[in-house]
């Protein structure tokens, strides 16, 4: 059966969605990836979809969900990559992903997400002096 | 066979020369347009309209006929509608064929019955050349309004990098839905180009901001969010403040600045840089921190 692979990379993972998404691959994508959120106890997730060309509510819902459910795990989503046209047509199906965090490409999102890793360290350091 | 056509045929190089003289004593342009070209177009329109008429057939100008008639009548209007003569102008250069037909008529045909007849005949003719010759007129500086229109609409959204990874976004004029597509489309893009995290809309020269404009704009600062970009509105005046306010338009979640230099600065502040003051001099530059010369990146 046809899956989008997940990378580990120390505490992140690493999506990139290079085809098509239909939804159920969608749906098999989500369960994957909060398995291996799970299992690795990963920190951050990042998901390139620069070469997605074609979204539809569904990818979008789905996406989103994607971010909530990490977030539930206690880890970072960050999408990157989005294509304009992408980016226009989400808007313009009423979806902003307000949850998500976004960067323009995989170098600026590893930052992003190192940044957010550091910052909740030293949130728990700070909480542990106390 | 009409009488007409037969006139039109056999006098052709009369009715010409009477033509271009009653064209020169009603309106004539020397300043856009010469002798020779009116002799040459007029030759041609004549030619064009005896072959035509050789059918019998010089009521109906919309036929298969009078295509060549048409084209060349479209060709007119269209040159001289660029060349810049007004619409009467360019009609008269085909009402002023009435007067010679209507004179050789007179001459050639002497019953009054058919006189009569053939003279309604050709003012109709002539008369539909006329206004298919306006018609096209106006078409061709329709399509010089509209061309300027998208010209217009291209130059009036240019997206500017004013740093490393700072673009700017000077919007002039009203946003309406087309040009938000446009703003957006050519904002999305240039972010993917110049590989920029901070985006700066200066809305001075927008007149007014309803909520049409408003929700506009938070489209297309959703959009450059999920690319990964940030923006930043700046240029709100202090009546568009208050309007925004009383619209309950919800501007919370965006960063937004007065003036375009301190949405700058917030940019630079963003991307970890800042603007320092030149050292003059490594002394004074260590006793003194002020002097505002050149500004200098330092990250």
């Amino acid at each position: 059966m046809e899956r989008i692979p997940i990378l580990r990379m120390g505490s992140l993972l690493l999506v990139t969605i290079q085809v098509d998404m239909h939804d159920q691959l969608a749906m098999t994508l989500q369960d994957d990836l909060t398995t291996a959120i799970a299992k690795y106890d990963s920190r951050g997730v990042l998901i390139d979809i620069s070469s997605l060309e074609i979204v539809d509510s569904f990818i979008g819902r789905m996406l989103a969900n994607i971010a909530a459910m990490s977030r539930v795990l206690d880890a970072h989503t960050v999408l990157v990559g989005m294509q304009p046209a992408v980016a226009i047509t989400l808007v313009e199906l009423g979806m902003s992903l307000p949850g998500v965090r976004t960067a323009l490409n995989v170098e600026s999102g590893m930052e992003l997400l190192h940044s957010l890793d550091d910052r909740q360290g030293a949130e728990d350091g700070d909480a542990a002096e106390v | 066979m009409s009488k007409l056509a037969e006139i039109l045929k056999r006098h052709q190089t009369d009715i010409q020369a009477d033509w271009i003289k009653e064209m020169s004593s009603v309106n004539r342009r020397k300043d856009l347009i010469t002798d020779g070209e009116v002799k040459q177009q007029t030759a041609e329109l004549l030619e064009s309209l005896v072959e035509a008429s050789k059918s019998g057939n010089v009521t109906d100008m919309h036929s298969s006929q009078y295509a060549p008639v048409r084209d060349f009548l479209s060709s007119i209007s269209t040159s001289r509608a660029k060349q810049g003569f007004t619409p009467s102008e360019t009609a008269s250069f085909v009402f002023s064929l009435k007067a010679p037909i209507s004179t050789r008529l007179r001459k050639e045909v002497k019953d009054a019955d058919e006189l009569f007849k053939e003279l309604v005949i050709s003012n109709q003719l002539i008369d539909n050349l006329g206004l298919y010759t306006t018609e096209m007129f106006i078409k061709t500086r329709e399509q010089v309004i509209l061309r300027q229109q998208e010209e217009m609409l291209e130059l009036s959204t240019p997206v500017v990098k004013l740093w490393e990874g700072v673009l700017a976004l000077p919007v002039i004029g009203t946003l309406d839905s087309a040009r938000t597509q446009v703003v957006m489309e050519s904002l999305l893009k240039t972010v993917v180009e110049t590989n920029s995290k901070i985006a700066i809309i200066d809305i001075t020269g927008v007149p007014t901001v309803d909520t049409l404009v408003a929700q506009h704009l938070l489209k297309t600062i959703t959009a450059a969010r999920l690319m990964g970009a940030e923006c930043i509105i700046s240029g709100i005046r202090p009546q568009i403040a208050q309007t925004i306010v009383h619209l309950g338009i919800n501007l919370n979640d965006i960063v937004t600045k007065s003036k375009l230099s301190d949405a700058f600065a917030l940019a630079l502040q963003k991307t970890g840089k800042k603007v320092v003051k030149a050292e003059r001099s490594q002394t004074r530059a260590a006793s003194q921190a002020g002097g505002n010369d050149d500004p200098r990146k330092a990250s």
